[in-house]
């Protein structure tokens, strides 16, 4: 396996999917074979020391996760735990698990069964968005493969480990990338989250032990059991482990994937691209997908991990950077994306159900010039009183809030020009 | 575990792990919330109930946080006034007010509404959107209910009570983000028997009672009277609203150890029957008007010739004494068949022997295990078949227990259960609406569902049984409540002697439930008549007086119609133009439920009282009133309570039944009218001035009829006219009257319980196996249809399916009947038409027909 770019180093320059012979062939599922051969504990231990950030947005780490997954039997009830790859990639400006399931799917296998190893589970499932049709059938095709060489089943590789693996593809909503959604959505209900406590890893798909891990975390996994953990971190620029697939979008002259070290700067990735497109002139962007709050040039060599962009007021998200330049207005972006959270809300709590609706309606009106002063300070209290944690069932909103109260923050005064008439920018005033 | 909370700057007591909201509620806070309710716990989706919250004396920030999903911590400390927290609940007011209708003053919820309520406790109050609001359509729910989806909140509590908590599946909530909406997929009469608690649940507009809606009448605009429904055994509490001497709505009552928040839609809607275009108004004497004067004369000669006295399970306790006074004890005979007043007696004389203790309806929801034996409990007592529901629910909330997950957290409740059920075990003959909540759906034909709870009763004395029985046993001997249901549904008598042998194995740790037929079935047989139809027709031909009751009804038309041809005069005392009225020589017009104060005995032996609603006219007095007045039995200015005096003179074991509800004169009036009742000095639409020259206090009740009296927490619960109070207008109001939320009312439950236990067990009942040619009986039942009553409650009748007439398909072939084929039945046609229906025992016919047949049913093929 290649040695710095562990998730796309191998993949085909087509990006068709591998067989299982060429896979295992470039060293495929050598570490599934490594990990049978340890203790459930002790891959637990080694993806901590790893320090694996959970790839989904969250940056929650992996390990911690894992770790609060009982061992058969001891917890109350009867059935088997769960691990879910969470495929429902739907972030505004992600596009990075899509080219794993499509390019890489054994390496999401091999990844999940290791993972389901590590927690104890039976039974892992692979939810995909329906839209990612060459995932699934990529996906399908690899576990298939996987089957017939007991790399999954029963008694896997004469280990006792036992796993059904599926997958399932899913009618596909924002919210379903919530992991306590999309438990209650795979289960057939409808896609609204679910209150934590209880953690899925208490009471998760039909009430067992259930861990969901993002794709791109979980095709980490078979990398860090080959190489082990001292290597993962030497990846990174930073104290958070690994590679990130870093996706760029925007104006930008060749947006494109790029897998680089963790910590790499936004100034590296979109000179990669080519530089900034249209003005040429960078006004500001967003480190991790819709739901990151703007950042300034300034921030251009801020290393991108979870730590450092959560120190500089954002978010690392899903690595999703969407570039701005001088003559893109962030209230016309900021519009779109929370038109796209009002209608993608799943309806269960007034404040995102009713308040983002209202916001999106304003920044239109913004747009279009027939916004009041009022409204501003709506945008201003929207943000501020539906933003904080806690406020909201779920994070949806408060994520959306994010570029909300950057772009009130960072470019106030361009939002109340837009007072006079609509945008500046598209009037040619600016 | 006690826990010391600090709750607005006040040290209370409050429980570890229960939910903040309800803590605070029941301490005299009233935070405000929507989707959060007394019986359906803790969502979280409307986020109104923020308060800041504090850990503990080290914490100086504190945290905004939703109540309602909030677990009590000792130390902590809550500010439900903190400004950052009052600015959020406005601001959740304004953003549901982004959408909801400006309608207020033309919708029927408009000041008995929970928004409205909120929305004034939150302070929101300019409109700063000016966008256009979005419109929904609507849908016709059928005859119980409006559907106005334009003023929905999405509190999604309408779809938590129709789905998760009674069962029903033909209402949904669809679509996504701000355009959710709550109905059905096509238009149609909501399934659920229980649907009308949508007007209640919901705390707007979007659902009220239709009945209502079409004779409205403004909520502060009309009395308000406590009330017992009268349409099955159950006798839950209802509130009955009038105005103008008409009724308008029928709500729920909170009554904590029978409905507590619900009523079924048969007691919801039958009321109507009050003002139903079948109400009698005038004597008639041979089918001709006659004077009151002349009517009395023509009753009082019967009975100076020695009249037979027909009672009724329908009547009041005090209507059918003042009968059994009138005519003498020997002559005082029930209106139902000699079977039916052995198999009521019997029962009584079950739960008065048992080693069980008697179950209330509240019981049912805390049972870890039950057995029903033979009953279609949804149709013959619909409200304990909802608790059964919550029973089942009962195993899910151990194990999600187990998992720390409390059980006010419902949705995290029901996924950390597993789909765990307790065990319920559903013996009858055909499928049952209870079965997707019953462990053991069992099928048995009726003469078969008695044998299989003694093969359970044999079982728990260690002896061999059937399998099915075996596990049963073994269910009902794990738990540590287990619940016995049986009733009269099948017109048997013996389930309810398996339920004795049951209980009698179980012992103290059984609670058992046994449902006459009728809401005062008791008190009939407590007053011990001399038998029922067919013993009436065996003494001596006389007069019959024949209270409120459609004979046809209640026993064999044959027995009836020899009973009736044989009298010399038949007097008929009733509200209601029926069957009987129609036979009889002399009618007599009586007031109904809504006019009469009563005392009702219900199904675990609790006497209760129900108020009149409104003044009765002149020429329909209470019945027990009419009797007075043709036999002399009290004095011109009688009241209820010197009825009720007599009556604990006369039978000790009813002597409970005066201390149903305070005696009329103990205490100043209570008010019926809200304080803000318009037109006080008006006439009403029958030309009388409420607060004219007519008497203010009802000299039954001790109900003023007015506004002028005692209201709130200064009346006893059984006068209590509503939980409404400045400030909480609507249903939520009613928590403030619960001593714990879901828990017994401050003041104590209303209700004297009759039965004492005592150590003789009885003679034990066998049912007749009848010989002869022809098909067997198995009655049909349904929640929307039992009585006249109910046949007369417009909705209701509205609602009410068409009779059925059930065939096993080999039967059919056999008696060459086709599906659809238009049947004789006893060589009479029927109204319904033959269904084929594999799940009849063979040799049975199901028929919706009225109780009391004996004889074998031949069926043949109209010509």
């Amino acid at each position: 396996m290649s040695d710095t770019l562990p998730l796309t180093g191998h993949a085909r320059a087509d990006r068709t999917p591998h067989s299982l012979a060429e896979w295992r062939a470039i060293g495929g599922y050598r570490a599934v074979e490594r990990a049978l051969q340890m203790t459930p504990l002790e891959l637990v231990n080694l993806v901590d020391a790893a320090n694996l950030n959970g790839r989904g947005g969250a940056g929650f780490q992996a390990a911690k996760k894992w770790r609060f997954m009982p061992p058969v039997g001891t917890s109350p009830g009867i059935g088997s735990n769960y691990l879910i790859v969470n495929g429902d990639e739907m972030e505004p400006g992600a596009f990075k698990d899509r080219f794993l399931l499509e390019a890489m799917p054994h390496q999401v296998v091999e990844g999940a069964i290791i993972a389901a190893f590590a927690t104890h589970s039976a039974q892992a499932i692979i939810l995909i968005r329906d839209d990612y049709r060459a995932g699934i059938t990529a996906i399908r095709r690899a576990i298939a493969e996987a089957e017939a060489a007991n790399l999954l089943g029963t008694n896997i590789l004469g280990s006792g480990f036992n796993l059904h693996m599926r997958v399932h593809p899913s009618a596909g909503r924002y919210i379903v990338g919530e992991e306590t959604a999309l438990i209650s959505a795979l289960e057939g209900g409808r896609a609204i989250p679910r209150k934590r406590p209880p953690f899925p890893a208490q009471s998760g798909l039909w009430g067992r032990p259930t861990t969901v891990n993002n794709v791109e975390t979980i095709s980490l996994v078979p990398h860090i059991v080959a190489n082990g953990a001292q290597w993962f971190r030497a990846l990174s620029r930073t104290e958070e482990g690994g590679t990130k697939l870093y996706g760029v979008s925007g104006m930008v002259k060749t947006p494109q994937l790029i897998e680089a070290p963790m910590g790499s700067t936004a100034r590296e990735l979109i000179d990669r691209c080519g530089g900034v497109s249209g003005t040429g002139v960078l006004r500001c962007f967003q480190p991790g997908g819709g739901a990151t709050p703007f950042l300034e040039p300034a921030d251009l060599d801020t290393p991108m991990d979870f730590g450092h962009m959560a120190k500089a007021h954002s978010m690392l998200g899903t690595g999703a950077l969407i570039v701005l330049d001088t003559g893109t207005c962030p209230v016309a972006v900021t519009a779109r994306h929370i038109a796209f959270y009002a209608r993608e809300s799943c309806g269960w709590c007034t404040p995102c159900r009713e308040g983002l609706p209202w916001a999106a309606r304003i920044l239109t009106a913004l747009e279009d010039g027939t916004a009041k002063p009022r409204d501003i300070e709506i945008l201003r209290m929207t943000a501020a009183e539906a933003g904080p944690r806690g406020r909201t069932f779920c994070d949806l909103m408060g994520g959306a809030m994010g570029p909300l109260a950057s772009l009130l923050a960072r470019f106030g005064d361009l939002v109340e020009a837009h007072l006079d008439g609509g945008c500046p920018i598209r009037r040619g005033q600016l | 575990m006690t826990a010391r909370i600090e709750l607005n700057g006040r040290w209370v007591d409050a429980t570890e792990g229960r939910d903040l909201l309800s803590t605070c509620l029941e301490n005299g806070v009233d935070v405000p919330h929507f989707c959060w309710h007394g019986a359906l716990g803790s969502v979280g989706a409307c986020r109104l109930c923020a308060v800041r919250v504090y850990s503990g004396p080290d914490d100086t920030m504190g945290r905004i946080e939703m109540s309602c999903m909030t677990p009590v911590r000792d130390g902590m400390r809550v500010e439900v006034e903190d400004a950052e927290a009052g600015r959020f609940r406005a601001h959740v007011i304004e953003w549901l007010m982004l959408n909801h209708p400006h309608d207020c003053a033309v919708c029927e919820e408009g000041g008995a509404c929970h928004l409205q309520d909120m929305t004034v406790a939150t302070g929101h109050r300019n409109r700063r959107s000016d966008a256009p609001k979005r419109t929904h359509a609507r849908q016709d729910l059928g005859p119980f209910l409006t559907h106005e989806m334009n003023r929905c909140i999405a509190c999604y509590r309408c779809v938590r009570f129709y789905r998760d908590y009674a069962g029903g599946h033909d209402f949904n909530v669809f679509g996504a983000h701000d355009r959710v909406w709550f109905g059905r997929a096509e238009a149609g009469a909501l399934d659920s028997p229980f649907a009308g608690n949508l007007a209640e649940i919901c705390p707007t507009g979007v659902f009220d009672d239709k009945p209502w809606s079409q004779h409205y009448a403004r909520p502060w605009d009309m009395t308000e009277t406590p009330a017992i429904c009268t349409h099955c055994s159950v006798g839950c509490n209802i509130t009955l609203h009038e105005r103008a001497g008409t009724l308008r709505k029928v709500q729920n009552r909170y009554h904590g150890a029978i409905n507590r928040f619900f009523l079924c839609d048969r007691g919801r809607f039958g009321p109507w029957f009050v003002d139903a275009p079948g109400r009698i108004t005038a004597p008639r004497h041979n089918g001709a008007d006659v004077t009151p004067d002349g009517a009395l004369a023509i009753a009082r000669q019967a009975v100076a010739n020695g009249a037979i006295g027909i009672g009724s399970p329908r009547a009041s306790l005090e209507a059918n004494f003042a009968l059994r006074e009138m005519v003498g004890p020997d002559r005082f005979f029930a209106g139902i068949s000699d079977a039916e007043v052995a198999q009521v007696a019997r029962m009584l004389a079950i739960l008065q022997s048992t080693p069980a203790s008697i179950a209330t309806i509240k019981d049912f929801e805390s049972a870890d295990a039950a057995l029903v034996l033979g009953e279609d409990l949804t149709a013959t007592a619909p409200r304990a078949a909802l608790a059964l529901r919550q029973a089942a629910r009962g195993a899910e909330k151990a194990l999600a227990g187990e998992k720390g997950v409390p059980d006010w957290l419902d949705q995290a409740v029901r996924v950390a259960g597993e789909g765990r059920r307790s065990p319920i075990a559903l013996v009858t003959p055909l499928p049952d609406a209870l079965d997707d909540a019953a462990s053991h759906p069992l099928r048995r034909a009726p003469d078969q569902v008695a044998a299989f709870g003694f093969a359970v009763a044999a079982a728990l004395r260690g002896e061999a049984a059937e399998p099915e029985a075996m596990a049963v046993a073994a269910a009902l001997a794990q738990a540590s409540a287990p619940l016995l249901v049986a009733g009269l549904g099948l017109s048997r008598a013996e389930p309810a002697e398996a339920l004795a042998a049951i209980a009698a194995a179980l012992g103290a740790k059984a609670r058992i439930a046994l449902f006459p037929p009728e809401a005062n079935s008791f008190g009939l047989a407590l007053l011990s008549p001399k038998g029922g139809l067919e013993s009436a027709l065996a003494a001596n031909p006389a007069p019959l007086i024949v209270l409120e009751n459609d004979l046809f009804q209640r026993a064999d038309p044959a027995a009836v119609n020899a009973l009736l041809s044989r009298a010399p005069l038949t007097i008929a005392l009733d509200c209601l133009d029926t069957a009987t009225t129609a036979r009889a020589g002399l009618v007599l017009p009586v007031a109904s439920m809504a006019e009469a104060t009563g005392t009702y005995v219900n199904h675990e032996g609790r006497a209760q009282r129900s108020l009149a609603a409104r003044r009765p006219t002149d020429s329909a007095p209470a019945a027990w009133r009419v009797l007075s007045q043709i036999g002399g039995l009290f004095a011109n200015n009688a009241r209820l309570d010197d009825v009720l005096a007599r009556l604990a003179t006369k039978i000790a074991t009813l002597a409970g039944a005066a201390t149903a509800a305070p005696l009329a004169d103990a205490m100043p009036p209570v008010a019926r009218a809200p304080e803000s009742y318009s037109g006080r000095t008006a006439h009403d639409l029958a030309g009388r001035v409420a607060a004219g020259t007519l008497p203010q206090t009802d000299p039954d009740s001790g109900m003023g009829w007015s506004m002028e009296g005692r209201r709130g927490a200064d009346v006893p619960p059984a006068l209590s006219t509503g939980p409404h109070r400045p400030g909480m207008h609507s249903v939520s109001a009613a928590y403030a009257a619960q001593t714990t939320i879901g828990g017994p009312l401050k003041g104590g439950d209303p209700g004297a319980l009759l039965l004492v236990k005592t150590e003789t067990p009885g003679q034990a009942l066998t049912d007749p196996s009848p010989k002869g040619d022809g098909l067997r009986w198995l009655p049909l039942h349904t929640p929307f249809s039992a009585s006249e009553t109910d046949h007369a409650s417009p909705p209701l009748a509205a609602r009410a399916p068409a009779t059925q007439l059930l065939l096993h398909p080999d039967d059919a072939a056999r008696l060459g009947l086709m599906a659809g084929a238009q049947a004789l039945v006893d060589g009479q046609p029927c109204a319904a038409r033959v269904t084929l229906d594999a799940c009849m025992p063979r040799g049975w016919v199901g028929l919706t027909a009225p109780r009391g047949r004996s004889h074998l049913v031949t069926l043949g093929a109209a010509p």
